[in-house]
């Protein structure tokens, strides 16, 4: 969809709806017999994949594993950073070997975020398979990189912001589209 | 998110008095992210420190605190030359100025070094364009012990503030504590100083006036949450200050029998390396309530913290 600055193309009631859809959407995607972990990019990536687990789980009966990622230190602009950012953990307390991994982000715009994830979760182990699901994807794209499965698709033009708010950190579900 | 982003303030790590609670707290936390890299089962090594050069000079020896520096340097993916006083021209004369000078001239970006002289890595920040680490200086400082120990208690305790620490042994010749002394201090805990009269200077309490001094061990032992003994180091002249070994381990050894007085959860550290059946037996530094290993574990991700906040360029800088 196209969407005009300063437009909410998603209120907080939606976001459930839309979480639910991507869970139906990611089951209709695998096989039955692949073995499903979620990770969520910090930070915003972690609370919506822990929301999509719960979904997961009430649609399919079985408890999915939800890890954690902090792609800091696989940056390509870390050394370019004024100071050194602040790194969180990466939790992952289940092995990856022949599971489907799921990465779970926020917004996927440049695709660099996605890349510097994939270094860091394959230095955790070999995954049979990569997906990646996000909230919102918009245009702009740096590298070769999709989404498997996104909750909205917006088209803004560059110098805008796409934000997703979940209620976990900012108090409140949403998505908005500013100038930056 | 509009929360400010915090920026590490300081180009060098030459000693612990710069840091104010919020640098340390920082360092205590990066620390943790990277305490999760060294535990993983697979890959122990991330690309944070590529393409950048380390280079350890070492003028005093060192074991542990080398090798620590070089792992940490290692699972950082950094670039590392080590420089050995014993090698270098250091023996035909050089001056630490025209060592420094030449080190410059190949680009390095961090430099960690040891040096017998207090202050020398103060001289060096001022004639280099890398970043220094001080891997301890004489009897001046020696940041990144303390910040290991205060990574160990802050694991341990979940915190530092109000823990009551005492710090044992030959005071006077350790650098240990005095980079202890200005963490635990400027982090809240409650420092009491233990040893023999000429082993523990009064004029401390002029810069610490927050501490303690206490020259009867058995006395302060049941209050204490942790305590850290030192290494009597009697290469440095510790043997010209007291007695004999002998009166100095029945007075400030820590044995089976001074632990019964101690709380049941207190804690051991140890900088190491240790003189067994000195300052500490066997039994206990073996024992159930030492965290003498931990420490040596958590020199790694402390010290990768600190080389991967003094990697970066740096918005306003204090030394």
């Amino acid at each position: 969809m196209s969407v005009p600055q300063g437009s909410c193309p998603v209120d907080p009631g939606q976001m459930e709806a839309l979480l639910l859809d991507m869970a139906k959407g990611l089951l209709a995607l695998v096989k039955p017999e692949e073995e499903l972990v979620l990770l969520g990019i910090r930070s915003r990536g972690l609370p919506l994949a822990e929301r999509l687990a719960e979904k997961l789980r009430a649609l399919s009966g079985a408890p999915i594993p939800v890890g954690s990622l902090d792609i800091t230190l696989y940056r390509d602009d870390l050394t370019e950073m004024v100071g050194s950012p602040i790194v969180r953990p990466t939790e992952i307390p289940f092995t990856l070997k022949e599971r489907t991994v799921v990465l779970v982000d926020d917004v996927l715009y440049t695709g660099r975020t996605v890349r510097s994830a994939m270094d860091a979760l394959l230095d955790h182990g070999r995954p049979r398979r990569v997906m990646l699901v996000v909230m919102a994807e918009r245009s702009g794209r740096e590298l070769p990189i999709q989404a498997d499965l996104a909750g909205i698709r917006v088209q803004v033009p560059p110098g805008h912001r796409v934000a997703v708010s979940v209620r976990e950190i900012d108090g409140t579900d949403g998505i908005t589209v500013e100038a930056c | 998110m509009t929360a400010e982003r915090y920026i590490f303030p300081h180009k060098h790590l030459l000693g612990i008095e710069p840091l104010s609670p919020r640098d340390i707290t920082a360092l205590l936390d990066q620390a943790q992210a990277f305490e999760e890299v060294c535990e993983r089962p697979n890959i122990k090594i991330v690309p944070a420190l590529r393409k950048k050069l380390v280079v350890n000079l070492f003028f005093e020896n060192s074991t542990r605190t080398r090798n620590s520096f070089e792992i940490a340097e290692k699972r950082l993916s950094a670039e590392i030359i080590n420089f050995d006083a014993d090698t270098s021209s250091l023996n035909k004369g050089e001056t630490l100025i025209d060592t420094a000078m030449n080190l410059q001239a190949m680009h390095p970006d961090l430099i960690v070094m040891r040096h017998s002289a207090p202050g020398a890595h103060t001289l060096l920040s001022r004639h280099m364009k890398a970043s220094i680490i001080n891997a301890g200086d004489g009897s001046h400082e020696h940041p990144t012990q303390a910040l290991l120990d205060a990574y160990t208690l802050r694991k341990h305790f979940g915190r530092l503030e109000g823990l009551r620490v005492a710090i044992v042994g030959d005071i006077r010749n350790s650098r240990v504590v005095r980079s202890n002394l200005w963490l635990l201090n400027r982090m809240g805990a409650k420092v009491t100083l233990v040893g023999p009269p000429t082993l523990v200077p009064q004029e401390m309490k002029a810069t610490w006036p927050g501490i303690e001094i206490c020259h009867d061990f058995d006395a302060v032992l049941p209050e204490q949450d942790a305590i850290m003994m030192l290494r009597a180091q009697f290469e440095r002249g510790t043997g010209a200050y007291i007695p004999g070994q002998g009166e100095y381990s029945r007075f400030y050894q820590l044995n089976p029998a001074r632990m019964k007085r101690a709380r049941k959860d207190v804690v051991v550290l140890h900088p190491g390396p240790i003189n067994r059946g000195l300052e500490i037996t066997s039994d206990v530094a073996d024992g159930p309530n030492n965290l003498i290993l931990d420490q040596v574990t958590n020199g790694v991700p402390v010290r990768m913290a600190v080389l991967f906040m003094l990697s970066n360029p740096h918005g306003e800088q204090v030394p």
